[in-house]
């Protein structure tokens, strides 16, 4: 190999470790290819974001520095494959432990070296093109904490629309929530229930035949609710499109 | 303000049974969200604006107490006069008296959160004081004896056709849909009221410190006639609503009708100062303003006085998903949606306290607010506090110290995905279970769950690893 690799670290996400470890392998080969050396550490978790965001601050903390820790030990970008995750540990971090005298200091510089998967192939990597093929014709849910907190907007299009064979269709109200919000969709689930149905019935009315979002919350939660209604539309994460390359 | 028995839960029941109104209110609301990205789009640095304008809230609240008594010397300096209510009480009670000592028997209102948060027409009324709204959507909701929906289209939740009802039974008129001919009616009725009203009372966008000043919009000309055709015009104000200067006010004026309603510029944009003086014809003899505390003071002492910096556009109801999905009424507050979800805790008490959980937390209201309220995280602080005061049911609690403690003991979580596994594993097909025990099933009522994958992501990395 005739570039020297760069080292990155792997934050996969508890749900994506759990429920959908092959987005993780996609993100991992992605890298790869692209003169990545890609770093799993064992020890980590979860972020904390569903205690934080249920206002079970002292836990949300606790989890933060044992996150902090974890990667503190590391060298390398953090690549997560999550929006909210990111915006947790990106813009959160910082916030909940600023009167911590030991772990303000490094909640900034963990900040600082992480990254939304998208983001750092674009952005830092300043990779517009990983070769992807996919045969299918898609629609695009942006994700409210990714295109919000972190405006990610462009990247995903830019990898999407290099992505050869893959039809784009417009997605109406593309930008309004899924309505999953953590535990949101368990406590408030009838208002939730409502804002998916919307969701959905755009998705539908769209003509796609996959959805491709990239926070695995909102993508179990449209699929939940397409499965339940016997609507046959795949829900993807982005790591899963660019990722085939045959 | 009164306070419905209904909990919050039984309101939202409530508002999504009525699927055509939710209709009506999420057409009418994503037809305003609409407007006001369009004026926006076309208004040179929007952003460098809306940051400008921020500022200036948070200057003012910074130095509220000194910019309040400028603006309240400047009042009197002209001839107004002042009054400093502590509560709902005390201002209701000094309107009425105020009222009496005049002989007023009928009084025209132009259209005010403020004045239904202190239910100031219900204690008028008792007092048998007639207060007639004179704000078209306002005057319908008082005709049939409702609540204002929304704080900038008080009949957001209703049809054409409801309208047409109301004035047919209520006027004696003809029903009719057409909205020019329900405009004609209301006019006609209006006219009679503006000319003979003995008392004008309205509510104040903006005070301005620097010259006295009260700033009324209205779009239909409402707010103009009841401040300058009876012999008395009271104003009230909420402490929070100063802009230092005239300067100040004209960028919030720019703000306010692109974000409340999409135009470039409200219809009609009043700036009152003082009441008549003795060269002129038209105005008012007396002008009074009462400037309001009831809680807000509280509010500014506190880690959420940012919610202070809020000038009632309305654009966060207009964006909200959840706004959109249940309408205003089931907030059971004066003020609904994400910035009603803030301040109905605050300024109305533990029965609002749910308020700010119903929000996903998207991010779409502090994206439409024109002073860059950061409304998610005041949401989150409002719901750190509801944990503290240990409102959260006992399996939240219970889990979510089981999931702290996991999380941070890699070898714990371990097990626990693994137990996980081989639970769902049992219960799902293909990969997906269809119910789910205990409040979990909240989320199987509508969706399918995902069962855990056979391997997780760390016992693939480190099979591949061996």
């Amino acid at each position: 190999m005739s570039k020297t690799q760069q080292i990155v670290q792997l934050l996969v996400t508890c749900m994506i470790d759990a429920i959908a470890p092959n987005i993780g392998m996609s993100v991992k080969n992605i890298l790869n290819r692209h003169q990545c050396e890609v770093q799993f550490q064992n020890s980590q978790t979860c972020c904390g974001q569903p205690a934080f965001n249920a206002g079970f601050i002292k836990q949300a903390r606790t989890m933060a520095r044992h996150t902090i820790d974890v990667f503190s030990k590391t060298t390398g970008p953090v690549v997560i494959p999550s929006g909210s995750c990111t915006d947790m540990i990106v813009h959160q971090y910082p916030e909940i432990l600023k009167h911590d005298p030991i772990y303000k200091t490094k909640a900034e510089q963990l900040s600082k070296r992480t990254f939304e998967f998208t983001q750092f192939l674009v952005d830092y990597l300043k990779v517009e093109d990983v070769g992807a093929h996919y045969t299918g014709c898609a629609a695009y849910h942006p994700c409210c904490h990714g295109l919000r907190n972190l405006n990610i907007k462009r990247q995903p299009s830019i990898l999407l629309n290099n992505t050869q064979s893959l039809k784009q269709v417009e997605l109406d109200c593309a930008e309004e929530c899924c309505g999953f919000g953590g535990l949101f969709s368990i406590n408030m689930n009838k208002i939730s229930e409502s804002m998916l149905n919307k969701k959905m019935s755009h998705v539908i009315d769209s003509g796609a035949n996959v959805l491709i979002a990239n926070d695995l919350g909102c993508i179990i939660h449209m699929q939940g609710g397409l499965r339940r209604k016997g609507i046959n539309i795949k829900v993807k994460h982005i790591a899963e499109i660019i990722d085939d390359c045959n | 303000m009164t306070v419905t028995k209904l909990t919050f839960y039984d309101r939202i029941d409530n508002a999504l049974s009525h699927p055509e109104k939710q209709l009506a209110i999420s057409a009418g609301a994503k037809a305003k969200y609409i407007n006001r990205a369009n004026a926006m789009a076309e208004f040179q640095d929007m952003e460098m604006t809306r940051q400008l304008a921020r500022q200036v809230r948070a200057n003012t609240l910074s130095k509220l107490d000194l910019y309040l008594e400028q603006f309240a010397d400047n009042v009197e300096t002209l001839g107004g006069k002042i009054f400093w209510a502590k509560d709902a009480d005390e201002c209701n009670n000094y309107i009425h008296q105020l009222a009496v000592r005049h002989n007023v028997k009928l009084i025209a209102k132009s259209k005010s959160m403020l004045t239904e948060e202190i239910d100031l027409n219900d204690s008028l009324g008792h007092a048998n004081i007639e207060v007639v709204e004179t704000d078209l959507g306002e005057f319908i909701v008082q005709l049939s004896n409702d609540r204002p929906s929304h704080i900038i289209a008080p009949v957001l939740h209703m049809t054409r056709e409801d309208v047409g009802t109301i004035f047919n039974e209520n006027l004696n008129v003809p029903f009719t849909t057409d909205p020019s001919e329900l405009n004609t009616i209301a006019r006609e009725h209006m006219r009679h009221i503006f000319l003979n009203a003995d008392m004008g009372i309205s509510g104040v966008n903006f005070g301005v410190a620097e010259s006295g000043s009260i700033c009324l919009v209205t779009n239909e000309g409402n707010g103009r006639l009841i401040s300058t055709t009876p012999r008395i015009h009271v104003a009230i104000m909420g402490m929070e609503r100063i802009v230092p200067t005239l300067t100040d006010l004209n960028t919030m004026l720019q703000l306010l009708a692109r974000s409340a309603t999409g135009q470039k510029l409200t219809v009609y944009n009043n700036i009152i100062t003082g009441p008549k003086r003795t060269n002129e014809l038209d105005g008012p003899d007396e002008l009074h303003i009462i400037i309001i505390d009831n809680g807000r003071s509280n509010i500014l002492a506190s880690s959420l006085s940012e919610i202070l910096y809020c000038i009632r556009c309305g654009a966060c109801l207009n964006a909200c998903p959840v706004f959109q999905s249940i309408g205003g009424h089931a907030y059971g507050s004066v003020y609904p949606g994400p910035v009603g979800s803030i301040l109905s805790p605050l300024l109305f008490g533990n029965h609002f306290d749910p308020l700010p959980h119903a929000s996903s937390l998207c991010g779409a209201c502090k994206e439409v607010c024109p002073v860059d309220i950061d409304l998610p995280s005041l949401l989150i602080k409002l719901r750190t506090q509801n944990i503290q005061k240990g409102s959260a049911p006992l399996w939240m609690q219970i889990s979510q110290w089981i999931y702290a403690v996991t999380i941070c003991n890699p070898i714990l979580f371990q097990i626990f995905l693994q137990l996980a596994q081989t639970i769902t594993n049992r219960f799902s097909q293909k990969g997906w279970i269809t119910k789910l025990p205990g409040p979990l099933k909240n989320w199987t009522n509508q969706r399918d769950f995902p069962a855990l994958a056979q391997k997780s992501f760390r016992q693939m990395w480190s099979s591949n690893k061996e």
